[in-house]
């Protein structure tokens, strides 16, 4: 088997048994690049060089004697949200297109400190604003198991790379799904972690009180790996948990004998598609095979969660936005009259319509006479709905549904009808807003043979146990299926 | 024309001299290099995340204690969004609903009879200052320099208590003079540390509701909020008496020229779309940091003058520059402790001629050898008539210098006053004897040459002649001639 369909701890077990170099990982790396990436079209930014020698880096070091990290060497992919001190970092939008932050993020800072490899940076929706990576300024992903139809997103890229076998691992970011909605449409694993347990210092900020970066990767082990390397308290933001982490790869095989599996009604209602609402009630079912239980929950806010979810996201993004102004940095318009003008023709040019349309929006709603009637209201909604979560979970441990209504949709299908788009995103927002964690996980393939995902929600700080249940499934179904052919 | 009465309230904004700034690690210090203090945290770059440095909470508290605030220890901080190219987040973080410190007052005085004025405190809350734009004649442009990025400010809001420019004026030295004894601002106004919107509106006298208020932005000095607020104050009477009327306004001080001009209108207002920071969490501030930052506080300055005022006779004058130095009235206080003499005595010399001494040499008091003890002994050698008030001049110098007891230096110095009526005749006949025009003067209605012959009486005894004695022996002289 070729090192490029390996996952991330199986190449790290072969690097220490001295089966095969970092180097030759490394190569393996970017030779399914070069070889399918014209295809899918997942990276904006390649860091070839530097990765190599940072691979050769790890070799001498492990010739040397030194123990290493489980990271050390592998190959991994990071959303061009995240920053990378020296590396490009686009947020895929005209208005940051020539942007190299001076500083890495903390997660990047963790990676770095276990010897990862830096492969490049993944496109996704500008900003994270979308559900398909099509409102990327540069290009459009495609999906690996049909190149007609879009990865998902924002963390589209993150998804189709990690797909296609380019990379074991990669990170993206969620804000209201866009890590494990892409994952579900690409058939691979994906976390939304618990709000605050993974810094978000470096991370281009699109709404702050909802944004988390996540693990992706092919095997729910992997997901453990990346997941327990980036989480912990950051003194850098004051967000972060204060609380000790144990490693995630030690409890993955615990089963789940007695585990109590909530099924919420408001998640398999009309609209979720028969196939894919067939696939997740099917994994549920294996599951119960195995000791767990089945109890059915409601959830009555979560028709308005949606709006809820676009009003907070919006208004957050519309401050976090307004710095790109052309002063300092990225995009500045050619020709300006005076200040305004300055202001105003970069903005206009340098962002696309998603990003405006959410900006106008968020500028809206926290406008003085509305802010009471939209984004208090959405804060209330918020509130309403983390305390139904919580209640939900005194009568069970999780909670299992679909990640999206239905699987990956053409590439072109929805970019002129926002509110499609947006309505695709309506079991997947519920879990930012409540700060809690959500897991993707792959659940077979729709008629069309396009993957489904079923998502594990559980209370806050409870990626064991998700991880526990997701990986008991996966042995249970042997495995996830292979990289599709390209 | 109609009786007026103006109406003030002002806004003061106050930079905190914390070591670092409010978000970020870098150093809070005027006068640096273009560009030096800042990191990608006060730069505002995208993803960068700010962290409340707790100093400037606790600074913000004590000024609440100090100003007799409500503290509020649950509270959040919110973004005040607008574009400018100082400000790079496009937002400045400040506090909205919930202010870290509320409901206070300050009480001024507003004469030297000691008279006061209880003017209320609105609010006290914590924010980010901006950077400055730059001009410069080599670039066409504006040029931005952020090293006042994120250097904590606290904002200083009152009532409208204020009837006028004095009384304003007494407010903004109250405040100062707090801000200072906390040490929580270096109040240079030069430098800008302390800056203040006004707000002024004119009413007949007597009404009991008020007129739309005008605001005034940009006045950095306290003369200038004087002027400013005389100017607007003109202003509105004019078109009041004009027949207009006052509409809610912002408008633009220029201190150069002692004129205002409109900023914008209520219409043109900015909707600051304020909102909870989500970077930030809630300050929950512990109930036993709250007490121990109040029992903290020192005396504060305008309790202090009202004591001295009160409780030692001192006038004004004098109890002022006490206040204003906290290593004369530490001292002053020291000399009291000690006691045996009027505090008008100790502050006669300490404000006179220790102060004086202390001038010409360019030290501060405990660059000299005096001492409390060694002050009230040679006030004692005067006050029970051993020594001169003169020869006490001499004494200080001596005392300034040396760590030594009065009564030694008068004894080696032989500076005993001489009350022996034979010695200073003696004197006497012989300064009349060598002013002979003089004393003809004086007799002719001259009687401003009287302090001459005085003084080469005292002279002649070489100061050390009883004044009294010497100045009873002198007239009589004169009157025999």
């Amino acid at each position: 088997m070729e090192l490029y369909t390996k996952s991330a701890t199986e190449l790290g077990r072969m690097l220490r048994n001295r089966e095969c170099s970092a180097v030759e990982i490394t190569k393996a790396s970017f030779s399914r690049i070069a070889g399918v990436d014209g295809k899918v079209q997942a990276f904006l930014t390649l860091n070839e060089q530097a990765a190599l020698e940072k691979a050769a880096e790890v070799d001498q070091k492990l010739a040397a004697g030194e123990i290493l990290s489980p990271l050390a060497g592998i190959p991994v992919g990071i959303k061009d949200n995240i920053c990378t001190k020296g590396v490009k970092t686009t947020c895929a939008s005209k208005m940051l297109h020539n942007f190299v932050p001076p500083y890495s993020a903390t997660v990047i800072q963790k990676l770095e400190n276990l010897d990862y490899t830096l492969v490049g940076k993944l496109n996704m929706d500008e900003f994270a604003m979308g559900s398909s990576t099509e409102t990327s300024y540069f290009q459009k992903t495609a999906n690996p198991h049909d190149l007609t139809r879009v990865p998902g997103g924002s963390s589209g890229g993150s998804a189709a790379a990690v797909a296609a076998g380019e990379v074991p691992l990669a990170l993206g970011s969620d804000t209201g799904g866009s890590v494990r909605q892409p994952a579900s449409h690409c058939g691979i694993v994906g976390l939304k972690p618990t709000y605050g347990s993974v810094s978000r210092y470096g991370l281009v900020a699109f709404a702050s009180s909802l944004d988390q970066i996540g693990p992706m990767a092919r095997t729910v082990e992997d997901v453990a790996l990346l997941y327990g390397a980036i989480c912990g308290q950051d003194v850098m933001d004051a967000t972060s948990a204060s609380r000790e982490y144990p490693d995630f790869t030690k409890s993955l095989d615990g089963g789940v004998k007695g585990l109590r599996i909530g099924l919420p009604k408001e998640y398999y209602g009309e609209g979720v598609n028969s196939d894919v609402r067939d696939a997740v009630l099917q994994a549920v079912k294996a599951l119960e095979a195995q000791g767990a239980q089945v109890v059915d929950v409601s959830l009555p806010s979560t028709p308005y969660a949606l709006s809820a979810y676009y009003i907070i996201s919006s208004a957050e993004a519309s401050s976090n936005l307004a710095r790109f102004d052309g002063v300092k940095y990225g995009y500045r318009t050619p020709e300006y009259k005076n200040l305004e003008e300055l202001y105003e023709r970069t903005r206009s040019e340098g962002f696309g319509d998603e990003v405006k349309r959410r900006i106008m929006l968020g500028t809206f709603v926290l406008s003085s006479g509305y802010y009471n009637a939209y984004y208090k209201r959405g804060k209330l909604l918020q509130q309403k709905t983390a305390e139904e979560f919580a209640a939900s979970f005194n009568d069970c441990d999780l909670l299992v549904t679909p990640v999206t209504p239905t699987t990956a949709f053409k590439i072109g299908e929805n970019i002129s009808d926002p509110l499609k788009m947006y309505a695709s995103d309506i079991l997947s927002v519920t879990v930012n807003i409540a700060g809690l964690p959500g897991l993707s996980v792959p659940c077979g393939k729709d008629q069309g043979g396009l993957p489904i995902g079923m998502q594990l929600i559980g209370p806050k700080f409870s990626e064991e146990t998700l991880l526990r249940t997701a990986y008991t499934y996966e042995k249970l179904i042997g495995g996830f299926d292979p990289i599709p052919t390209l | 024309m109609k009786d007026y009465e103006i109406v003030v309230g002002l806004e003061v904004h106050a930079e905190l001299s914390t070591n670092t700034k409010i978000y970020c690690s870098c150093k809070n210090s005027f006068g640096s290099e273009v560009n030096s203090n800042c990191c990608p945290i006060c730069l505002g770059m995208p993803g960068t995340l700010p962290t409340l440095n707790e100093k400037v909470v606790d600074y913000a508290i004590k000024m609440g204690h100090a100003l007799n605030c409500t503290i509020n220890r649950v509270c959040k901080q919110d973004r005040k969004n607008y574009f400018y190219p100082d400000l790079p987040k496009a937002y400045q973080i400040s506090q909205s609903d919930i202010p870290l410190c509320e409901h206070g007052y300050l009480d001024v005085m507003l004469d030297r009879q000691g008279t006061m004025k209880r003017i209320g405190v609105t609010r006290i809350h914590i924010e980010e200052d901006a950077g400055k734009l730059v001009h410069d004649d080599s670039f066409a442009g504006s040029l931005v320099d952020f090293n006042r990025c994120g250097v904590p400010l606290i904002e200083i809001v009152s009532e409208p208590d204020m009837r006028s420019s004095a009384e304003a004026k007494a407010y903004l030295d109250g405040i100062k003079a707090i801000l200072q004894c906390l040490d929580v601002s270096d109040c240079k106004m030069q430098e800008g540390s302390i800056r203040c919107d006004i707000n002024v509106s004119v009413r007949e006298k007597g009404s009991e509701t008020f007129n739309n208020r005008v605001e005034m932005k940009n006045v950095n000095t306290f003369s200038g909020a004087v002027r400013a607020i005389e100017y607007e104050t003109k202003r509105q009477i004019e078109v009041m008496e004009a027949g207009g009327t006052i509409s809610q306004e912002t408008r633009r001080w220029d201190d150069v020229k002692g004129v205002n001009s409109l900023l914008r209108s209520k219409e043109n207002a900015e909707d600051y779309r304020y909102f909870p920071e989500p970077d930030l969490l809630t300050i929950v501030v512990p109930e036993e940091k709250v007490e121990a930052l109040k029992q903290s506080l020192p005396e504060l300055p305008h309790h202090r003058l009202l004591r001295y005022m009160n409780d030692y006779r001192l006038p004004h004058f004098d109890a002022n520059l006490l206040v204003e130095n906290l290593e004369k009235a530490a001292f002053f206080e020291d000399c009291i402790a000690i006691g045996g003499s009027q505090p008008k005595s100790i502050t006669n010399w300490l404000l006179g001629d220790v102060s004086r001494i202390l001038n010409e040499k360019n030290w501060v008091l405990s660059q000299s050898e005096l001492t409390p003890e060694n002050l009230m002994e040679m006030i004692a050698l005067i006050e029970s008539g051993k020594i001169s008030n003169t020869t006490g001049k001499t004494v200080i110098k001596v005392l300034m210098e040396e760590n030594k007891k009065p009564s030694v230096i008068v004894e080696e110095k032989g500076l005993v006053q001489v009350s022996d009526s034979s010695v200073l005749e003696a004197i006497v006949d012989e300064v009349l004897a060598n002013n002979l025009k003089l004393v003809a003067d004086y007799k002719g209605g001259k009687t401003n040459v009287w302090g001459f012959l005085v003084g080469q009486c005292m002279r002649a005894s070489k100061g050390k002649g009883n004044p009294a004695l010497l100045r009873e022996l002198l007239e009589k002289a004169i009157a025999k001639l």
